[in-house]
């Protein structure tokens, strides 16, 4: 083999070694792309349901009801304009309280309740996850009492 | 007055880094020996301010002093001493400190290991490294003084994050800053040749230690990060592909493929160009883990900085450092030409190979983690990449790099033969499958294809790595003179590459066969998991310095043996925060995991049971894998290579000599 077919070679098999993991990263990132949508767009029915997404707003104070035999816990999740009914079953993480802003994966079903695979807070009391101030300011709807999450 | 001293002490480092930087480059660029000279003391000289300010933030944080803006904020009087003195790095502010600090203390390094080096070389390599600290000393004072005063000072601080409360997060940061900025050397270097044309076999021998050591204190940053998330964060989990998680890994892949691809330029003198681009891309990766970190674009644990302004200063910084290196590279790489010749199947190309595989890897990381990051900036909607991403990309684009690094040490480099080494090995590959297989059906289940594939994979790099090891001592009469005979950087090489086979073991295993209950547990209630009766005994109330917690009682039935696990739930009395403290018994072939989760009614309690086979291995490996590292680092011709003028035996190797 001359240099320059050996050359051609190793640059070809780069070239399709790379596209092979492209292909792979573009197929995986289709199949595992989550959207976030607020409260208020799910009442507007832009969401879609059987497929997973992320939702996120703040805990309405009072709407947190644990089943006492079991770990389901049931609660509404608020933009301001609209509330989003969310079921989860599991152990919530340590910042989750009510008037809390959370985020929140999973699937609507047929009967428009979000059944959560997950529940994530942050890890301070202070914050709103940026997507959900986002939206609230976008609507207007962002509490003047609740700390700018902006440190 | 003790942190207005800091503050000007911060000021006089920028002074000196203004110094390190100009004169040094300016001298080397015309020949002028004495403006060359002014580098290594102006290095030095930036360390010291470097130590001062950084020693008067602490003082600040043990003396309780509140007047000051970033002590209020993440330090409490009624927090222990040695959480107060890491608070230090608990933040924003202190955490660019402790970077620059980092800086400074790689500088002192290269000014103290670079004797051997040509003047007007060190005088590049401080002069880069002082641009870099010009950069981060300017963020500092710019946008994030950590020496900032209150007008009104408050009575005590707000407390540090409780989850930095804890020996894994004190030591974790100052690791992985060690690494992210000992990456800058090997930028320093690189960008040190290209500015001075001295790319050759000469370069790289002197920028592998280096790199190595970096790489080290990087394997060893990210496994503790990983440990701590596993017993802190309460979930059971290691990795979560966290974008700072990825902002960590996507640095380290990059470092791991430089450090193959450098052996190949120090041995071979080939591959020049492509290395240079990778010391330059694993630093860039340090960066801007710095800024997706620092500029608060994340919503992470790690996120506590959200200042556009900071996030905008880090970005021109980043696009400096890179476009700059960048276009260097650019103009002077036509210059650069590899004279060696080798042919399609050699060692050379399998390292190349290695090399593209862990660069794309690195690469797919950060179209995961930056994608969203970008649509959201356009306005196109915001999205997030899941773990399963991550874990249907990243997985076949490893087991290609773990087949090669068993197969690669045992090709010759130049030229080799694809039907000798497939003879030599053949047999050996078959033992693994056998092995992979029967290990699997035998322990875990007879239908587990992916199992057996990892834990074939497994075994392969362990006995490959052991099986070149041995070859190699054959090769002389006797097997003692022949471990003898071995350099170091083989048993370094043959460690890591262990490392990365009990790596894999632990997250196959641990990753296919955990066994996790969420269960509701009313006092003398019993759970049983995998062959372990978990019993609820109760809860009572402890009180800790700064938190007051409820302590669970378990009693776990292990076959004949019984013990008891204590998780914790702390409420930290000043953040108000409520914090899960695992209890986890660990062991060589399963971790037990208990957390418990909410108060229910009646004095039961929703409580989290884990049983995770073989999890330890996955740290155990990084150790491994770090110190192979350490072992190589340790190779004579480093130490002769940074000291030819002494001709001394350092003691440990004296048996190389008598043997």
């Amino acid at each position: 083999m001359t240099r320059r077919q050996r050359q051609m070679f190793v640059v070809s098999g780069i070239v399709i070694g790379v596209s092979f993991a492209a292909f792979l990263a573009l197929t995986a990132f289709q199949k595992n792309l989550l959207y976030f949508y607020t409260p208020t767009q799910i009442a507007a029915g832009e969401a879609p349901t059987g497929y997973a997404f992320r939702v996120g707003g703040l805990v309405v104070p009072g709407s947190v009801k644990r089943d006492p035999d079991s770990l389901n816990v049931h609660f509404d999740v608020t933009d301001g304009g609209a509330t989003v009914a969310i079921a989860y079953f599991g152990i919530l993480p340590d910042l989750f309280r009510e008037g809390q802003g959370i985020i929140s994966v999973g699937q609507l079903n047929a009967a428009g309740l979000f059944v959560a695979s997950e529940v994530l807070a942050k890890h301070d009391e202070n914050y709103m996850p940026p997507e959900v101030a986002d939206s609230m300011k976008k609507d207007g709807h962002l509490p003047i009492d609740y700390k700018s999450w902006k440190k | 007055m003790i942190p207005e001293l800091g503050h000007i002490a911060l000021i006089m480092a920028l002074m000196m880094a203004l110094i390190q930087s100009s004169f040094p480059l300016a001298g080397a660029a015309q020949g002028i020996p004495v403006w060359m000279a002014v580098a290594k003391p102006a290095g030095r000289a930036q360390f010291l301010f470097l130590i001062v300010a950084f020693g008067c933030l602490a003082f600040s944080f043990a003396s309780n002093d509140f007047s000051v803006l970033y002590v209020a904020q993440h330090s409490n009087s009624s927090l222990p001493l040695h959480y107060r003195l890491s608070a230090v790095w608990g933040g924003h502010e202190g955490s660019m400190l402790l970077w620059a600090l980092i800086l400074g203390l790689w500088t002192l390094a290269v000014t103290i290991f670079s004797r051997g080096l040509a003047a007007d070389f060190v005088a590049r390599v401080l002069g880069v490294m002082g641009l870099v600290s010009i950069g981060i000393l300017l963020f500092i004072l710019l946008t994030s003084n950590p020496f900032e005063r209150l007008a009104s000072p408050p009575a005590d601080g707000n407390d540090l994050n409780p989850l930095l409360q804890d020996f894994g997060m004190v030591v974790h940061p100052p690791m992985l800053y060690m690494g992210y900025v000992g990456l800058s050397v090997a930028f320093s270097f690189a960008v040190a040749a290209l500015l001075g044309g001295t790319l050759d076999s000469a370069w790289a021998r002197w920028s592998r230690p280096w790199t190595l050591v970096a790489w080290i204190f990087l394997t060893f940053g990210i496994t503790l990060g990983s440990w701590w998330a596993y017993y802190e964060l309460g979930w059971g989990g290691w990795w979560f592909w966290d974008p700072v998680e990825n902002a960590s890994f996507m640095p380290w892949l990059v470092a791991t493929a430089l450090i193959h691809s450098l052996s190949v330029t120090e041995k071979r003198g080939a591959f020049k160009a492509w290395t240079v681009l990778l010391a330059i891309f694993a630093f860039s990766l340090s960066l801007l883990g710095t800024f997706l970190v620092r500029s608060g674009v994340l919503t992470s644990v790690h996120a506590f900085a959200t200042d556009p302004g900071r996030g905008l200063f880090i970005l021109m910084l980043l696009a400096i450092v890179i476009g700059g290196s960048l276009f260097l590279y650019a103009l002077r790489a036509p210059t650069v030409q590899d004279h060696v010749r080798y042919a399609l199947v050699s060692k050379e190309n399998l390292l190349l190979l290695n090399n593209v595989l862990l660069v794309t890897a690195a690469g797919s990381i950060l179209l995961g983690t930056l994608y969203p990051l970008i649509l959201d900036a356009l306005g196109l909607g915001k999205i997030s990449v899941g773990p399963p991403y991550f874990d249907a990309v990243f997985a076949p684009l490893m087991a290609p790099v773990f087949v090669l690094a068993g197969i690669a040490p045992m090709f010759p480099w130049r030229q080799a033969s694809i039907r000798k080494v497939l003879a030599r090995t053949g047999k050996l590959a078959l033992g693994c499958l056998i092995t992979g297989i029967g290990l699997t059906a035998v322990f875990w289940n007879p239908r587990d294809i992916a199992t057996m594939a990892a834990l074939t994979l497994a075994v392969w790099l362990a006995a490959s790595a052991l099986f070149s090891l041995t070859s190699r001592v054959r090769l002389r009469e006797h097997w003692r003179e022949g471990l003898r005979s071995q350099s170091r950087s083989v048993y370094g090489m043959t460690a890591a590459h262990l490392g990365l086979a009990v790596f894999l073991v632990g997250v196959t295993l641990s990753g296919r066969y955990s066994v996790e209950k969420t269960v509701r547990m009313a006092p003398g209630e019993t759970v049983e998991i995998a062959d372990y009766r978990f019993t609820f005994l109760g809860v009572s109330r402890v009180e800790g310095p700064n938190y007051v917690a409820s302590r669970g009682d378990f009693e776990v039935q292990a076959g004949a043996t019984a013990f008891r696990l204590h998780p914790e739930k702390r409420s930290y009395r000043v953040q108000r925060n409520m914090m899960t403290e695992a209890a986890i018994d660990p062991g060589w072939s399963r971790d037990l995991y208990v957390a418990l989760g909410e108060p229910m009614e009646n004095g039961a309690w929703s409580v989290r049971l884990y049983c995770k086979p073989f999890i330890r291995w996955i740290w155990g490996g990084g150790l491994v894998m770090m110190a192979g590292g350490m072992l190589s680092v340790s190779d004579r011709r480093y130490r002769l290579a940074a000291k030819p003028d002494e001709s001394w035996q350092p003691a440990s190797s004296a048996s190389n000599v008598a043997a």
